[in-house]
């Protein structure tokens, strides 16, 4: 796989898809490096469940190509299709197992389509239900388990194929905070152990800023906006960016102080930025909120502080810019003071 | 026979009861050995048809409009008649296929046509129930259409054909004693021909019983193994 790293595994070009006259995907580009993670996010009723049906064939698109390590797809007869899929694990959107299976016969299922032996068959699920952590469970039907071991589950047979490609539809959706976390390891474990590029969607801000690497964000069928999610979130006017990094409304000032909003700019910022900077500018700086984080091995940040009014606005701006940060005014007392 | 006179009416008592046993159960043998055959053939038939006709339906795994409508229409044919009519309808056709149309043989024909069309209906829904993204993760991981039908719409679908299947047996049994018109033999041409037509209240008693018996067994059978199969 070395040579093909910086290979794009998913191109997606010009695909449109309409029922009748209801035009569900409008002409997206879209391409997924080998061996990454790429988030799709949008609101409900985006299209993104459809752009994912898309990527296995699920759903023929109306026009444009997929491509999936180099075919294309929508070309492919029934039969290169079927084998195509093989190499594209799929996590449905509340798992989708069979009641009446067994979790191990769940997992077994893509196996049993390709043929493999018994030995092999059992083999390999204990293998995927050890990975994520669920061999106690093999036996359990789908009714005994809970929603985040049935995903779990989802997520095996997902891989059983050894796929080179993993697409999952809200994976994480409605469960707790501890079960994503767990299931969210194991898809940075897929991809770095295993170079598998996945394509995640969620809604969930907080999935997108802990594995993704890219970041599109559908909005009624069209991509609006995409890119590296360390290059996204330091975007000024990028709505996707205050999504991915939300900063509270900033507090009314005190009179003759000045609250700035401060954006991280450099993709990697001295830690030390906030102690330096005050003693640069010899004045203290009070942090009223922010959000400091590791994006995609970028720093990310976007804070509100406090500052004396003293200082020139000029002055305030160029001390920050030297670590690798945007500071803007959000308020003044004084323009407050002349609003009430 | 012997007879006697009860208030008025004329009311055979019939076959003493230590007499009975002889004629209801080889009877009994000979119902069961009716159903036995006609299910066999019921859902050989009855379970690809009923397939069929959900695949090419628009949510099947093949849809096709032309032939979803003419198997459809056909299976509905053999339901549209009552049985009694259906029997005489298909009096040729039997003449045909087993050189008789009295007798056992003779009724497994229409049996068979009725019991065809009633369980492709019933597998029909049975599949219809499995939830359509569960075909989803079939066809996603490349299997064939075949896989698909075998590993996830009849698996699911099991605890639905097993009391579907249920029902099937049950209305076979009753079409196998309106059979007893045209001699088929069974519980049902007892009852018909020594019970009502000769007037043997103990022979009449005795189907009944033993018809009521083997539709709750059958029932409770069939509750049980829908239940097991659920999990
Ligand atoms: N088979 C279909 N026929 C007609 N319209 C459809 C079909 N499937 C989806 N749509 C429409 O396409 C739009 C996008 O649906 P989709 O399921 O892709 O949204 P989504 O972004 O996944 O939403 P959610 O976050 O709620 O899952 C919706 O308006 C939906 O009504
Ligand atoms: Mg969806």
């Amino acid at each position: 796989m070395a040579d093909f790293q910086g290979k794009q595994m998913i191109e997606i070009s010009g695909l449109t898809k309409r029922y009748g006259s209801h035009t569900v995907l409008d002409n997206i580009n879209f391409a997924v490096d080998s061996g990454s993670i790429a988030a799709i996010v949008g609101r409900s009723g985006a299209g993104k469940s459809t752009l994912f049906r898309c990527v296995n064939l699920l759903e023929r698109p109306t026009s444009g190509t997929v491509r999936v390590d180099g075919q294309e797809l929508t070309h492919l007869s029934r039969r290169e299709l079927r084998t195509a899929r093989r190499a594209i694990g799929t996590v449905f959107q509340s798992a989708n197992l069979l009641r009446r299976l067994t979790a191990a016969q769940n997992v077994a299922l893509p196996l049993r389509f390709l043929g493999l032996s018994d030995e092999e068959v059992h083999q390999r699920v204990r293998e995927l239900l050890e990975r994520v952590g669920l061999l106690h469970r093999a036996n359990h039907y789908p009714a005994q388990l809970s929603g985040g071991q049935r995903q779990r589950v989802g997520i095996a047979r997902g891989l059983a194929t050894r796929p080179s490609v993993l697409l999952s539809d809200e994976a994480t959706s409605g469960l707790d905070p501890e079960t994503t976390r767990s299931i969210l390891r194991l898809l940075t474990e897929l991809r770095d152990d295993l170079g598998v590029t996945i394509v995640v969607i969620t809604h969930e801000m907080d999935v997108v800023r802990s594995v993704a690497d890219v970041v599109a964000h559908l909005d009624r069928g069209r991509i609006v906006e995409s890119g590296r999610v360390g290059e996204v979130v330091r975007r000024s006017d990028s709505p996707l960016a205050t999504s991915l990094l939300p900063t509270d409304p900033a507090p009314a000032p005190l009179a003759g102080e000045v609250v700035w909003q401060l954006r991280y700019t450099d993709a990697i910022v001295d830690p030390n930025w906030l102690t330096r900077v005050s003693r640069e500018l010899d004045t203290d700086i009070a942090l009223l909120s922010g959000l400091v984080e590791t994006v995609g091995g970028d720093h990310a940040g976007r804070l509100t502080v406090r500052m004396s009014g003293r200082l020139s606005p000029a002055t305030v701006a160029g001390a920050f810019a030297a670590y690798g940060i945007h500071a803007q005014v959000a308020s003044a007392a004084d323009e407050l003071a002349v609003a009430s | 026979m012997t007879g006697s006179v009860v208030t008025g009416h004329v009311l055979a008592l019939g076959t003493p009861w230590d007499g009975v046993p002889a004629l209801v159960l080889p009877a009994l043998g000979q119902t069961a050995e009716m159903v036995g055959i006609v299910m066999s053939i019921v859902v050989c038939l009855g379970g690809p048809l009923g397939l069929l006709i959900f695949n090419t339906s628009p949510r099947g795994l093949a849809p096709h409009p032309r032939v979803n409508a003419s198997v459809s229409w056909v299976a509905n044919l053999g339901r549209s008649l009552p049985f009694l009519v259906l029997m005489a309808t298909v009096i040729p056709f039997t003449q045909l296929v087993v050189g008789t149309t009295i007798g056992v043989q003779a009724a497994i024909i229409p049996m068979s046509i009725a019991g065809t069309a009633f369980f492709a209906r019933i597998t029909e829904n049975a599949v219809r129930e499995v939830p359509p993204e569960l075909l989803d993760v079939g066809v996603a991981s490349g299997a064939s259409r075949w896989q698909i039908i075998r590993s996830i719409q009849l698996t699911e679908a099991l605890p639905g054909l097993a009391a579907g299947l249920t029902l099937n047996i049950i209305a076979m049994i009753e079409y196998s004693a309106i059979a007893g018109a045209i001699g088929a033999g069974g519980i049902g041409y007892l009852a018909v021909n020594d019970g009502y037509e000769q007037f043997d209240a103990h022979i009449m008693l005795a189907c009944i019983g033993t018809l009521i018996l083997i539709v709750q067994v059958i029932q409770f059978t069939g509750d049980r193994v829908v239940r097991y199969l659920l999990h």
